[in-house]
């Protein structure tokens, strides 16, 4: 069975707020991927990015910095 | 053959566009809907497009770039989503259709109230009505960058000048210029640019949009689809998803982010050079053609259009002969600009459009006058 394990999730309003995270994180070499929105999260659909729980404070303050934009970060087991 | 009716479309693309789009079309899945490679290859693609659409239009966020089909449907969007009952709308007699009706529908349904800022017999516009047509309750002034016809420009950092300075917005129909002459949206005080892909771009038909400037709100003219919140009964607010409902045209977006780049390679300045050498020399080629009467001011600021009739021949059978006769390509008849031929007087007659692009040569434009003084003889 599968293992599950604690996750940072952050979530966007949009997809091209996503698409700026992502290239940020890339060219920045910031942890972390684009994956579908968690159900747990939001019954929805959308991009969200996946990364370990300990790199929450690195990101939001380096999106922060960067003027990116996030609806929410969540830390769960997925 | 000779392809001058670069107005309409340009015919010829940088390969590199071409390429572009053939390769979306054999990799890219849906963007915005799936994280799976596909999909995010396609997010990627957009993101990147609206990065240099905001760069080349000096539009502060990319994420206030919104692309649609083409600069109609971005018209209609932005028109359709600022004005509230009771507006009062300036917009010019240089304007082509895709201005015109959708303000002629609202101002049917009585939503706004319309001015127009007049064009005199040589097609320009009175740079001094923009102040002496305002009101209190104008709300925006809605204009082109140029004349679809005449080629001749509107001065729209004055006239964005105009417009903030009374409160009002400032729309710009920028069809006829995106690619060909630079814009800058903040040094312009440009609320909202609609441009297409297709022409001075020189991407793919199917491609346009518009960029907002901040703080500037639209009402969706769509809603729909948006790949996030789908259990919400409203369209997402926040933009480009609030104007994007439906799956965009990722493929012709593929093909505009080339030419994009292909732009930045060469460089606006150098395509506006190109072009203006171009257009004079034909302008001045077939100026002195007796029998030729050409339409515009060619003493101030142009874009690559001239339009011109020979003496009272229909402009409809002078265009099907220079392509039957000749194999040049131009476009005859009303070009969706009636306002503008009533101010030249060319209702009837029409006119004959000629418009050069960045690919076109001297060697082309000298057929073009030869053949020109031909059929004038």
């Amino acid at each position: 069975m599968r293992q599950k394990k604690l996750t940072l999730i952050v979530t966007f309003a949009t997809t091209t707020q996503a698409m700026a995270v992502e290239k940020y994180c890339l060219e920045n070499s910031l942890p972390g991927r684009i994956i579908p929105v968690p159900r747990e999260i939001t019954a929805g659909c959308g991009l969200s990015w996946k990364a370990a729980p300990g790199d929450r404070e690195l990101l939001a303050a380096a999106l922060e910095g960067a003027g990116l934009g996030w609806e929410e970060m969540h830390i769960i087991e997925i | 053959m000779i392809y001058l009716d670069n107005a309409a479309t340009t015919l010829r693309k940088p390969q590199c566009v071409t390429d572009a789009v053939v390769r979306a079309m054999n990799t890219m899945g849906n963007p915005g809907r799936g994280a799976h490679s596909n999909a995010l290859s396609a997010s990627r693609v957009v993101y990147d497009a609206r990065c240099k659409i905001a760069k080349l239009f000096g539009c502060k966020r990319p994420d206030h770039v919104v692309f649609t089909s083409n600069s109609t449907e971005a018209l209609n969007i932005a028109l359709n989503g600022i004005f509230e009952q009771g507006d009062h709308v300036i917009t010019t007699d240089l304007e082509h259709n895709s201005v015109l009706r959708p303000l002629y529908r609202l101002e049917k349904a009585g939503i706004i109230s319309l001015s127009f800022v007049p064009a005199d017999s040589r097609g320009r516009a009175d740079q001094d009505a923009f102040l002496s047509l305002l009101r209190p309750n104008t709300r925006a002034i809605v204009c082109t960058h140029a004349s679809n016809l005449t080629g001749n420009m509107i001065d729209i950092a004055r006239v964005g000048k105009i417009a903030h300075d009374h409160g009002a917005l400032f729309v710009v129909d920028a069809s006829q210029t995106a690619g060909a002459v630079p814009i800058d949206m903040e040094r312009m005080n440009i609320d909202i640019l609609c441009f297409t892909g297709h022409k001075g771009l020189m991407g793919p038909q199917g491609t346009g949009g518009l960029c907002i400037r901040e703080g500037v709100e639209i009402r969706p003219f769509k809603v729909g689809g948006s790949g996030v919140h789908s259990y919400d009964k409203e369209q997402p607010s926040p933009y480009p998803t609030r104007l994007e409902a439906g799956t965009l045209n990722s493929h012709g977006i593929a093909g505009l982010s080339a030419a994009l780049d292909y732009l930045n390679e060469v460089g606006i300045e150098a395509i506006r050079d190109r072009e203006a050498m171009l257009t004079r020399r034909f302008y001045e080629g077939v100026s002195k053609i007796d029998g030729v009467t050409v339409y515009g001011d060619f003493g101030s600021e142009h874009t690559a259009v001239v339009a011109l009739n020979i003496r009272d021949e229909d402009s409809a059978i002078i265009s099907d002969t220079l392509y039957e006769d000749y194999e040049i390509a131009t476009r005859p008849g009303a070009h969706c600009a009636p306002r503008m031929h009533e101010a030249l007087g060319t209702t009837e007659q029409g006119a004959v459009r000629f418009s050069f692009s960045w690919f076109n040569t001297p060697e082309e434009v000298d057929e073009a006058v030869r053949a020109v003084a031909e059929l004038a003889e």
